[in-house]
């Protein structure tokens, strides 16, 4: 199996061309048969990503399993994967088969919604293997616009203004990574990441426009790869396009969206600002640090007065975000391990609790947390899912969300105690408006009329439940499945990053005054 | 001698000669009856001479005395212009028909425009420039007002003629400051007055920005972009597709010639120019777009922010820089062929529309139109992975190589702001209210450079066609 990370990526697109082409009609059996389809093929995606797993050797630290053939123009088409990478794969290939499954009530245009979940796939998958920049921007960039159509079209009541403003924001971070690229390009005559990686772009300061610019070439780079992967991850204060995103995007798209669009943002940053930008990402560290902790309290705080579940849920997983940022930037081994590991986790639960808002929003079509109330009474299955993942979110030991959050916030300890302690506030008040919001759903007497007939969950939404159960809790107790096989990696590159920091500037950024 | 000088524009020949017969012949037989095969047989004698100068072998060669330069350069423009025409003039039969405009002159004015637009982009001095630009352009003020019982298509005709003379104008005003102070037309005479490097004397640098200010006007780029809008919306649509598609190459063709031919000594006086117009036109056609809902004024905007970009490569003034114009311009023909392929059929009861929410929930009643159209739509807005793109890629790549990573930003700012309106076509056609439909007829011709272009846009991202190794060879014949 010379070419199986292309096999993974591009099997989705290929289900997609068939379904573009051969599929005829808009009857219900023909409905059937796309929604079958994809979730078939996104179901023989995830076992044959299995292998990468299996082939995959955790101590190397390099790229494995690499494919290379020319592109165009000096470009090469190469996909690898190493430690910090082969997780967020194998995440895509796990969830889309979930996501599909959330696809399940749209009765609309379904086989125009199918394609588009297949191609984001191949995206998807495409960003975390590309080992190319150009590569790399291209799939990065792509993936906007399934997204684009899936919030446009099946999205809710004000979904235009979400679509053009989703596609914007994330446009406008991008096209100026583009140009630090395409600088990038010239300065090191190739767009070869493995080779970009090992690469040292000049840290000398200058003036620009009277200006002086520490730091230099890498500084402004650093900050034109931010603007993509800040507004990616988001994080505070460009985080304003994520709430209404999810709010009036369907089911399946949120679901996307906080599992896995939003991990390319984390992913970018692991990739290329640390390890090809070491010293501006030092000489910026404190910086993008504090943006974390004011993100993870600032959307805590916003989250506890949402009246809406999804954008309370958004709020949150910006917060949870944070985490990651604040763990990436402290730039020690704890910190990228639970960085890592926030994110994949927060893929399951995040979506996880996207999936119990769809269950509820299908019966009742509503998101107002004031309609509900009581649904103990009638739904007690769907109860204990969702008490399990509002758990989770708060980060109750046992679960996978404790271990990221407090590895990560550990090696902000090491690094900024008052970073780690202002943080650590994140952690209560997500318990404030988790717990707020499950009381004001579940809890409570059943008085609301139209609640009454209300339906427990189906097996189809057990079925969907039950990985990302499973994996939240065996992540929980037992986090080595992860750590062992990002281990090697991260260590490589913390080093890699400490070695190319200068003494002096290392002096200069620790300073409380700077 | 003059038997080899004119077997080098024999192309040309062939193409005035064929005008002329075709001219006869419809005028001495049965008038406009004759149109359809005057029409065929224009575009299979474009085709044939387009393939005809794709496959002889490639020399740089140059005729009467240097006027006329016959390079690579000059092919890769021709080849393009003459298949964009070709294929331009094909689409437009049946919207002519339908409006009663079908008349025999038209196949052949087209064929003089692109003969001027070929004598444009061989001229080796400023006589033979002129010639092919006038012939170009009073081809173009003619079917501008095409339809003479319109008011608003002669109005488009007018006030192209008025603005189009004062250009011409004062590129002959700059010609002849040019003149005075070189002694010469010609342009490897005039480069070989200008030492790289020194100061240009007064009188020159005039002459250089007058003849910028004539060509810029003439590829529509801010601040002389006026005529656009209007002569786009007023013009019959097969007109209006024209224009967007082989005289912008004809210009920016003709744009890269002089200033590397006669002025490549002087590159950091013109790279400033042409950095300028850039990135004015770049801001000016994304923003200016958002506000309209005429489509053809939407596309006149458009061109204008697509031709910023474009200079975005002249103005880098490398060979990546030519490299990367010739390949946009490419692109953007191909772009515009398949997306005028669907305005010219944007009609209701029989009549033409231009509103854009007229589209509304346009894919409900044909899905692969609209998916057709938005690809293509994407592609113009430069998002990955159309090959709009690459393109994109090409000249950003280009600025930032010379140092002018400003106009880089700027652009991709631009870009952003862009996609807005492109955006907004789509969000019509899938998110928008239903409307009366459209009528939804397509002739299969149409059909087929829509899909064509479409089916371009997605497949090139693989590999585009060699097509960037042909505009480097395009590239380095110019500068060489």
């Amino acid at each position: 199996m010379d070419n199986l990370l292309s096999i993974v990526t591009f099997l989705p697109m290929l289900a997609a061309l068939i379904l573009a082409v051969f599929l005829r009609g808009t009857d219900e059996a023909a409905q059937r048969n796309a929604k079958i389809l994809a979730l078939v093929a996104t179901i023989a995606t995830f076992v044959i990503s299995i292998a990468i797993y299996t082939e995959f050797d955790p101590s190397n630290t390099g790229f494995q399993l690499v494919e290379e053939y020319e592109w165009f123009g000096g470009l090469t088409y190469k996909l690898g994967v190493d430690g910090i990478s082969v997780l967020f794969v194998l995440l895509t290939t796990f969830l889309m088969p979930v996501v599909i499954g959330a696809c399940w009530s749209v009765n609309e245009r379904v086989k125009e919604y199918m394609i588009l979940f297949l191609i984001l796939e191949t995206l998807m998958i495409a960003v975390f293997c590309a080992l190319d920049l150009v590569l790399f921007y291209v799939v990065f960039e792509a993936g906007l616009i399934p997204m684009f159509l899936i919030i446009g079209i099946w999205g809710g009541q004000n979904k235009v203004y979400a679509a053009f403003k989703f596609f914007l924001y994330t446009l406008f971070g991008s096209v100026l990574m583009l140009v630090a690229m395409l600088a990038m390009w010239w300065d090191a005559g190739t767009t070869d990441i493995p080779t970009l990686l090992n690469h040292e772009f000049s840290s000398e300061a200058f003036s620009l426009m009277g200006f002086q610019i520490v730091g230099g070439m890498q500084t402004l780079m650093f900050l034109a790869f931010f603007a993509s992967f800040a507004v990616k991850m988001p994080m505070w204060p460009v985080h304003t396009w994520l709430p209404d995103a999810h709010v009036q995007a369907p089911t399946a798209g949120s679901v996307v969206l906080a599992a896995i669009l939003l991990k390319m943002g984390g992913y970018g940053f692991l990739r290329f600002s640390l390890p090809m930008f070491p010293v501006a990402s030092d000489l910026l560290a404190t910086f993008v640090m504090s943006l974390s902790v004011i993100a993870i309290i600032y959307t805590s705080l916003v989250a506890m007065m949402q009246q809406d579940m999804k954008k309370l849920i958004a709020y949150s997983s910006v917060a949870h975000m944070g985490f990651v940022t604040m763990g990436i930037f402290a730039m020690n081994q704890q910190g990228l391990d639970g960085a890592i590991f926030q994110m994949i986790s927060h893929g399951f639960i995040s979506g996880a609790l996207f999936l119990s808002v769809g269950v509820i929003y299908d019966r009742m079509h509503t998101r107002e947390i004031d309609a509900y109330g009581g649904l103990v009474v009638r739904m007690p299955a769907y109860a204990m899912v969702f008490m399990f993942f509002t758990m989770a979110n708060v980060g109750l030991p046992g679960t996978s969300g404790f271990v990221g959050e407090f590895l990560t916030l550990s090696a902000a300890f090491q690094v900024n105690t008052w970073i780690a302690f202002l943080a650590t506030t994140g952690v209560i008040f997500s318990a404030c408006y988790a717990l707020w919001l499950y009381r004001r759903v579940v809890f409570g007497d059943l008085i609301k009329e139209s609640l009454k007939t209300i339906t427990d969950m189906n097996t189809r939404e057990r079925l969907m439940m039950v990985p990302l159960v499973v994996m939240t809790l065996l992540l929980g107790v037992y986090p080595a499945l992860v750590l062992d096989l990002i281990g090697p990696s991260v260590a490589n590159l913390v080093d890699n990053v400490q070695s190319a920091l200068p003494e002096t500037v290392t002096a200069v950024a620790s300073a409380p005054s700077h | 001698m003059i038997s080899s000088d004119l077997n080098i524009v024999l192309p040309e020949l062939i193409l005035a000669a064929f005008a002329m017969l075709a001219l006869m012949f419809g005028v001495y037989t049965k008038k406009d009856e004759t149109a359809p095969v005057i029409t065929w047989a224009t575009a299979g004698v474009m085709i044939v001479l387009g393939l005809w100068i794709a496959f002889s072998p490639m020399a740089n060669r140059d005729a009467f005395n240097g006027a006329f330069i016959d390079d690579t350069f000059a092919r890769f423009a021709k080849v393009l212009m003459l298949w964009a025409s070709a294929i331009m003039l094909l689409l437009s039969q049946d919207y002519l028909r339908r409006n009663d405009m079908f008349k025999f002159e038209y196949p052949i004015l087209i064929a003089l425009a692109t003969l001027g637009m070929m004598m444009m982009v061989s001229a080796g001095d400023l006589m033979s420039l002129y010639m092919g630009l006038e012939l170009q352009s009073l081809a173009l003020y003619v079917i501008a007002a095409f339809r003479r019982d319109s008011l608003k298509s002669t109005e488009a005709g007018l006030k192209y003629f008025v603005l189009g003379a004062l250009s011409s104008g004062m590129l002959l005003y700059g010609a002849s400051f040019v003149y005075g102070y070189t002694g010469t037309t010609n342009f490897a005479g005039i480069a070989s007055t200008i030492t790289a490097g020194e100061h240009l004397e007064l009188g020159l640098v005039f002459g250089l920005v007058f003849l910028c200010v004539g060509l810029a006007f003439k590829i529509s780029a801010a601040p002389f972009h006026m005529w656009t809008p209007d002569v786009y919306e007023g013009s019959p649509t097969p007109v209006t597709a024209f224009f967007a598609t082989a005289p912008k190459v004809a210009a920016g063709g003709l744009f890269a010639r002089v200033m590397f031919d006669a002025f490549n000594g002087a590159q950091a006086d013109w790279t400033q120019i042409v950095a300028f117009l850039s990135l004015v036109s770049m801001f000016l056609g994304a923003v200016a777009a958002i506000g309209q809902t005429n489509i053809k004024r939407l596309m006149a905007y458009s061109s204008i922010s697509h031709m910023g970009f474009a200079l975005m490569g002249l103005a880098a003034g490398t060979e990546e820089g030519i490299k990367a114009l010739l390949i946009y311009l490419a692109i953007y023909v191909v772009m515009n062929i398949g997306t005028f392929a669907f305005i010219l059929n944007m009609e209701k009861d029989g009549r033409p529309v231009t509103d854009i929410r007229s589209l509304g929930q346009f894919s409900k009643q044909a899905p692969g139109r609209a998916a057709a159209l938005t690809v293509l739509l994407f592609s113009l807005a430069g998002i990955p992975p159309m090959v709009g793109f690459i393109g994109k890629l090409y000249v950003f790549r280009a600025a930032v190589g010379a140092d002018m990573v400003w106009l880089a930003v700027g652009g991709a700012i631009a870009s952003v702001i862009g996609v807005f309106y492109y955006l907004r076509i789509i969000y019509y056609m899938y998110f928008g209210d239903e409307v009366d439909g459209l009528d939804g007829k397509m002739p299969g011709l149409h059909y087929v450079a829509l899909m064509g272009a479409a089916a371009l846009m997605l497949i090139g991202i693989i590999n585009p066609f060699g097509l960037e190794n042909y505009a480097a060879l395009a590239a380095q014949s110019l500068l060489n």
